[in-house]
């Protein structure tokens, strides 16, 4: 088709960065859906008010990284506040109490966030600014960083659950969560966790991406979307299916977007995620262990 | 022992519970006892209540009424994973081992509690797998892939690692081949050599007045016969009665 290799090569390192932060993003939704079976509608503003914490302390503190840990912890914190008082008086009802509430969390995190800070974007400034010559581009070293970091979480992540004791207890609470509270688990703990750490993950993206785009009250919808489509592609509840979905599409989308516009380039998510639906409704890839 | 004994200091009492599952009323008032390192056998029919009366003794159901003691203290209304801390194993009857985890993580699951030393975790690991040395074999197995009755001695070994004072063993042997049944009983009487107290629900009835000190028998939701083993034969009239075997 007369596309020089050379685009090729750099439509695959961009597509691998969105990839991972992406994967990051969805990590967390998983997490929370293959433990409590609730689909979390309200990531994507966990994500929003993860990067504005991120701007905040930054402006106070002036050390990205400082502002990197400090958004997760308070996002944190949040979520386990917004499952103990909202998710968890609906443990054992209809999944659609939880549709509705989690929905109802990111209308108001979204207005409140929109009356605190105002419709302006808002910057984060990189940590560094280095570039390194990829052919006949400049390429931001940071956007390699992210990547890096994200890939760094996920792996901290997924040690985490292998060999922690919490991480025992998580696998075994998604597995059976009464046998795991027979064996003495204390299953109310660890649903907040999860809950608190697939929120942790959402403002750690949050922050990481914030220097590519603009800090707004409604950054998290598109990437909340996209994730949904990453979980439902990589099998709902399956860490390492959705981190396999998530580059995959990003990828597919950077090399559509070789052809097309990057707006048209997100058709391709949704012709994925509908043949998903038809063929393999339980996802592309094959379960991974618990 | 006769069935008085126990009464002086029970390590569990449950005390006329009622329960409902929906509007179905399961438990009319069961009340039993089992002594500190007993083994009590629970006969019946299929459907009468006798798993129920298991999982309401482990917190997994809540009576409506009447009340569960663990060592004098009421436990009827803690929640399941307070009751494991306390001491109470439970094996069910589909025996739930996490499938998608390894044996040993399975172990882990109740073994990785505050207050137990690096040493001690050892010791236990090493004892199970002494006893159940097929385990130690598949230690890094996922519990799903053992067969039928590797599963059910994951499922003891996993409530020995709670160092429980009682285990409730709800039909151990059901679907296994003689000779795994064999090794359930033996099992058994492991535990009672060292003191732990067995809440045994059984469809297997010679197996059961083999093993047990005490029988209750239930029926439609209520004990209606308690008795010494020693004292029932299999082709006794009350287990005609009672259980049409």
């Amino acid at each position: 088709m007369g596309i020089p290799i050379e685009q090729i090569l750099i439509q695959t390192v961009n597509g691998v960065v969105t990839g991972m932060i992406l994967a990051l993003v969805a990590s967390g939704l998983t997490l929370i859906f293959g433990i409590m079976d609730v689909v979390n509608f309200a990531h994507g503003e966990l994500f929003m008010l993860g990067a504005y914490v991120g701007v905040i302390i930054l402006a106070a503190t002036g050390d990205f990284w400082i502002a990197l840990v400090a958004a997760t912890l308070v996002i944190a914190l949040l979520g386990a506040t917004i499952y103990l008082t909202t998710l968890r008086p609906l443990l054992g009802r209809d999944p659609l109490y939880t549709i509705l509430a989690t929905f109802g969390i990111s209308l108001v995190l979204q207005n409140y966030a929109l009356w605190q800070f105002g419709p302006v974007a808002r910057k984060i400034e990189e940590p560094f600014t280095g570039q390194f010559t990829l052919f006949y581009l400049a390429y931001p070293w940071y956007r390699v960083v992210i990547a890096l970091l994200s890939a760094a979480i996920i792996g901290a992540l997924w040690l985490f659950l292998k060999f922690g004791t919490w991480g025992i207890w998580i696998r075994a609470t998604m597995q059976d969560r009464v046998m795991a509270q027979a064996m003495g688990i204390p299953v109310p703990w660890v649903l907040t966790a999860v809950f608190a750490i697939g929120a942790g993950m959402a403002a750690a993206s949050g922050v990481l991406f914030g220097p590519l785009v603009g800090v707004n009250h409604a950054m998290g919808v598109d990437w909340v979307l996209k994730a949904f489509i990453v979980v439902v592609v990589g099998g709902m509840g399956n860490l390492a299916g959705s981190i396999a979905a998530a580059i995959f599409i990003s990828l597919l989308e950077a090399y559509a977007s070789l052809w097309v516009s990057p707006a048209q380039a997100v058709i391709v998510s949704f012709i994925v995620l509908i043949l998903t639906l038809l063929f393999r409704p339980t996802g592309l890839f094959a379960p991974t262990p618990k | 022992m006769s069935p008085g004994d126990a009464a002086v200091q029970p390590l569990v009492k449950v005390d006329d519970i009622h329960t409902y599952y929906g509007k179905s009323h399961i438990l009319h008032g069961v009340s039993l006892e089992v002594g500190k390192g007993e083994v009590v056998g629970l006969l019946g029919r299929n459907g009468v209540g006798k798993s129920t009366t298991l999982k309401a003794i482990m917190g997994l159901i809540h009576p409506s009424q009447g009340k569960v003691l663990f060592e004098g203290q009421s436990i009827t209304h803690l929640p399941a994973h307070r009751l494991a801390r306390l001491g109470i194993g439970y094996v069910p009857e589909d025996r739930r081992i996490f499938r998608l985890l390894s044996v040993t993580e399975n172990l882990r699951t109740g073994l990785d509690r505050h207050g137990v030393s690096k040493a001690r975790k050892t010791e236990l690991l090493d004892k199970v797998y002494g006893y159940f040395p097929v385990l130690a074999e598949r230690r890094n197995q996922a519990g799903g892939t053992l067969s039928g009755g590797e599963q059910q001695m994951l499922a003891i070994a996993r409530a020995m690692m709670l160092e429980p004072k009682i285990i409730l063993l709800d039909e151990p042997t059901e679907g296994l081949m003689p000779r795994m049944v064999a090794e359930i009983q033996r099992i058994i009487d492991v535990l009672n050599r060292e003191e732990v107290a067995v809440l045994l629900v059984e469809q297997n009835v010679p197996l059961t007045l083999e093993t047990s000190q005490r029988i209750y028998i239930i029926e439609k939701g209520l004990v209606r016969h308690h008795a010494m083993a020693s004292e029932l034969r299999v082709n006794d009239a009350v287990i005609h009665q009672y259980l049409g075997v």
